[in-house]
This record gives structure tokens, sequence and C-alpha cells, in this order.
């Protein structure tokens, strides 16, 4: 019979049984999805966030507001009454890293891009009881006063290629021109930008024109949320996009 | 330690496990049975659930389990079940006129609460949970429309949005006199006074007399030169004492420097029509609807 002593003395051979055992789950659950070609469906309308968003996505991870919203519709009838469509992993294809998060402090916001105006989203992250009394969100006020930082934003782009997303060399190299032209569409360039990104909305997301805020991106990218994904063509009952 | 003899602890009984420390023995009394056995159980139940449902990975896919189970064909049946519950009533609703709806007492249940929850989730939060409003969105509950009051008003309304995305959304724009510099300090000024005087409160009269032109030729073309103005236009009456921006004479002259108008979403692709249907029925009946 197998004596476990032998495993006990030997701290080495512990710290190898430890690995084997660990990875069991990790082979099973994780590896799978990445070679399986299934685990992501096959959707029309998903693309790349543009550079303005990705500078939103940025300042939603710097907030953490990850830690109070979801982004995650699960197939349960209640949240597909409330939310809408259930959230498909095509949906955070682009996403490094995921904002699904785990915890609903406020409510879901896979889907709540075109929701809400752009007025109330102002508002809302100024003063979040300036719209609803109830709410027990800390306002965010300052991102209108804090112009955006993007002289990096072509690395931006860049490291999320290196992770898998499909930025060509096109958007890398407008990147900072693409960023300027959705937040100040009087500005030049507007029609290039949604060349790269189509149905991408251009817009002055803050209410002030003149200059580009971390409002303006935030808002941007909040309203893009879960408006990507054509679901006219998407089919829910074929057999591949089955769970 | 020291000592590898297994043996039986003289006082309790208990084998042990041949460990000892200073004369003291560690003893190796058995599991549970009872803990064992469900123990047990629990793995024959493990083998079980592969079996019937979707479980380990393969090379191209997964076990899909005999049972076919999927999550996601169980929430759309589920939702399914939830809209066939409501067909009958959702459907009696899209055709029926505003006065058969009123003269039919469960449809007219029906409508409210379906329409009071779908306005939780998705207008409370800008219109007030009360749909009492605030400054900039409109209160629902009183009689004072911007695009109109009557069923239809409403359904087209929330269908299609204000200043959305629907190509058909409700349309319009104050212009921005100040901001843009269509009209000077000084007139802005006056028309201030004019409007304050519209909604029957004192005003300084030499302004209200200097600003009725200017009155005539930039606004009455929106408001109507009553002031009362036009709903196909979504332009305020300015006669009464509802104020969406505020009524004080600095928030009217606010509105004329920089002509703010407020964006609804475009909820006809957002919402089913029945949904749509039970909400206008909702906001109509919340007390102002005509």
């Amino acid at each position: 019979m197998f004596d476990h002593g032998i495993l006990e003395r030997h701290s080495l051979l512990l710290v190898v049984g430890i690995l084997i055992v660990v990875a069991i789950g990790g082979i099973v659950e994780i590896a799978p999805l990445f070679y399986l070609e299934s685990t992501i469906e096959k959707v029309q309308g998903m693309r790349p966030y543009t550079p303005l968003e990705l500078a939103g996505r940025a300042i939603y991870m710097r907030e953490g507001c990850y830690l109070c919203h979801s982004q995650m519709i699960r197939p349960l009838r209640d949240e597909v009454e409330r939310y809408g469509h259930y959230s498909l992993a095509a949906e955070s294809m682009y996403d490094h890293p995921f904002q699904w998060g785990s915890k609903r402090t406020g409510p879901d916001l896979a889907r709540v891009g075109g929701k809400y105006s752009d007025e109330w989203h102002r508002a809302h992250l100024a003063d979040p009881r300036s719209v609803v009394p109830e709410s027990v969100m800390p306002p965010y006020v300052f991102l209108e006063k804090n112009e955006l930082r993007f002289d990096d934003i072509a690395d931006s782009l860049r490291a999320n290629r290196i992770v898998g997303v499909p930025y060509t060399e096109d958007m890398i190299a407008n990147a900072r021109a693409d960023l300027i032209a959705q937040a100040m569409p009087d500005a030049n360039g507007v029609d290039a930008f949604q060349k790269r990104y189509p149905k991408a909305s251009a817009r002055d997301f803050d209410g002030d024109p003149k200059r580009i805020s971390e409002m303006d991106a935030l808002i941007a990218y909040l309203q893009m949320l879960g408006t990507l994904v054509d679901f006219s063509t998407y089919k829910a009952d074929a057999p591949e996009n089955r769970r | 330690m020291v000592g590898k003899k297994k043996g039986v602890d003289e006082f309790s009984g208990t084998e042990t496990t041949g460990h000892e420390w200073d004369g003291i023995r560690e003893l190796d009394t058995p599991l549970p049975r009872w803990w064992l056995w469900v123990f047990y159980a629990t793995i024959v139940w493990a083998f079980g659930y592969w079996i019937l449902y979707p479980s380990w990975p393969t090379l191209s896919g997964y076990m899909p389990g005999i049972l076919h189970q999927s999550q996601r064909a169980d929430v759309e049946q589920a939702v399914l079940e939830l809209r066939s519950k409501r067909e009958e009533m959702g459907k009696m609703l899209g055709t029926a006129t505003l006065e058969q709806i009123e003269a039919d007492p469960n449809l007219f249940q029906f409508a409210r609460e379906a329409g009071k929850s779908v306005f939780g989730d998705n207008c409370a939060t800008c219109h007030g949970s009360g749909a009492q409003g605030f400054k900039g969105y409109p209160n629902l509950n009183d009689d004072v429309w911007l695009w109109g009051g009557k069923l239809e008003d409403i359904k087209h309304t929330i269908q299609v949005g204000v200043r959305s995305t629907s190509p058909d959304t409700r349309q319009s724009q104050m212009p921005a006199f100040g901001r843009d510099a269509m009209l000077e300090s000084k007139q802005i000024d006056d028309l201030v006074e004019y409007v304050v005087s519209l909604a029957g409160r004192p005003a300084n009269t030499e302004a209200v007399g200097r600003a009725r032109q200017t009155f005539k030729e930039q606004c009455a073309v929106c408001h109507g030169e009553d002031g009362k103005g036009k709903r196909e236009l979504g332009a305020p009456n300015l006669t009464d004492t509802e104020w969406l921006y505020g009524g004080e004479r600095s928030d009217i002259r606010a509105q004329i420097v920089t002509g703010r108008g407020g964006v609804m979403p475009t909820w006809g692709s957002r919402l089913d029509p029945m949904t749509i249907d039970a909400l206008a029925v909702y906001v109509h009946s919340l007390g102002g609807g005509e």
C-alpha cells in the first residue's frame, strides 16, 4: 500500500504532487476553452473597441466599477426579462481582462448602451443621487474635470493586439486621430474613423465640445456596451450556439 | 517523533497510528461510518451526473450527456412560457382602444401591473421611481405633456424616443440663442422678463414691452404667439407653472442661452410591442393622461 509518509517527508515531492493535482482542474476546465472553436459563438457586428472606448474602459477598470457592477447577463428568466438577451462569449472576446464581475451592488451593465441619454450619464456619474435618490453609488465628478490622457493610446491598441484583438496597422497608426474624431465630431476624420469602426457613434459625450475629458471616454464606452452584436442574424437555437 | 509500532491505546481502546511524541501517542480514530458512506455516494452520484448532463470536454467539443440539457434552451423556454401566459391579455392590449381598456378591469389591471414593473426597470432611472421627474426629465404624473398625452402619443414617444437614434424619433432643437450669439445679452434679459410675465408672475413691464417683438420673431414659431407651446414640436407651454429646467429667472436665462433639449432613448428596439403597450397604459394612468 502507498505510504504517504514518503510525500510528507520530502517537501519537493509534495510540491510536485500538489502541482499535479491542482493542474487537473485547470486542464479539464480551462485548457479546452482555448482550443475548442465552439467556445466563442460566430456573430456579426463585434468589432474591436474604438480608441476612445478603450480609454473609457481603462477608466472603468481604474475606478473599479466591476466591484459593484457586473457585465454578465446570465441565462436565467428574470435576468433576461430585466436586462435583455443573455450575454454571449463573443461579446467579451475583445475584453482583456473581461469585466464580468461577481457582485451586483449596482445593476448589471452588459447592455446599458443606449438605455439612457448621455446627459443622464453625465448627471449620474457626477452626482448619482441627483437622478436616483436611493442610489448608494459614490460620485465621480472629477471625471468631468480631468482631461483624458491619451498620448499612449496607440500603445494600448498595440498591447491589445499582442493578446489577440485584431487591430490593424491602419487602426494603430490612426488611434490618436480616431479618438479625437469620435469625441469631437466637428473635427475632420469622422468618416475615416467610422470606416475603421463600423457603426461607432461619434459625438460630444460629455457636453463640453471644446475638450476631451475622462467623462467623454467613459460615457462612450458605456453607450457601446452590449450594442455591438447584431441579434437579428444570431441563431440562438442552432446546435453550435447551445450551451 | 519515534517509533512506528502500531498498537491499541489502553484507555480508549482505539488503534494508534504508531506516531509517538515524548510518550504521547496519536490515535487513529476512524471516520464516522455515516460520513464515509455519504462521501462514497457523492462519488457514485458524479458518475450518474456525467452520463446525464454535459460534463467532460473532448477534443472537438464536450460530452452533451444523454439528456442534452442546455441552459440557454431552458431560459428561452422559460421566457416563452412567460410570454404565452401574457399573450392573451397582451394581444387585447395591442388592439384595444383606451375606452375598451379602461372598461375592462382585468385588462386594465394587467396593463398597469406589467407596465409598472417595466417602468421600474427602465424608466424610473430618469423619470423617478414615482414618475415624479427631475430637472430635465419630465414629471409623468401631471397633465403637462411635451409631445402629447393621449395613449397613442405616449406609446409613440416610448417607441421612437426623443432626439434619439430611431429615424422616426421625435425631433426638435431649441437654438442656443446666447451661446451661438443669435441674440444680445440685453435682449435675453428682456426675454426672461417676458417669459416670467407669460407665466403670470410680476415682471418688469418696460422689459416685457421691449421683448414683445423679439419673442414674436424668435420664439413664437415654436412656442406660439401666446406662449402656449406646440406639441408637434415638443415646445413647452410657457404660460403654466411647470418648468422642465426650473422657473427661476436664472434658470430661464440659462435655457435661452444654451437651448437644452432632453434625450429619451428609442425603446422600440429594446422592448417588445406588448411591453410598450402596457407601459403606455401605465404612464397614461398615472394621473395626467388625456
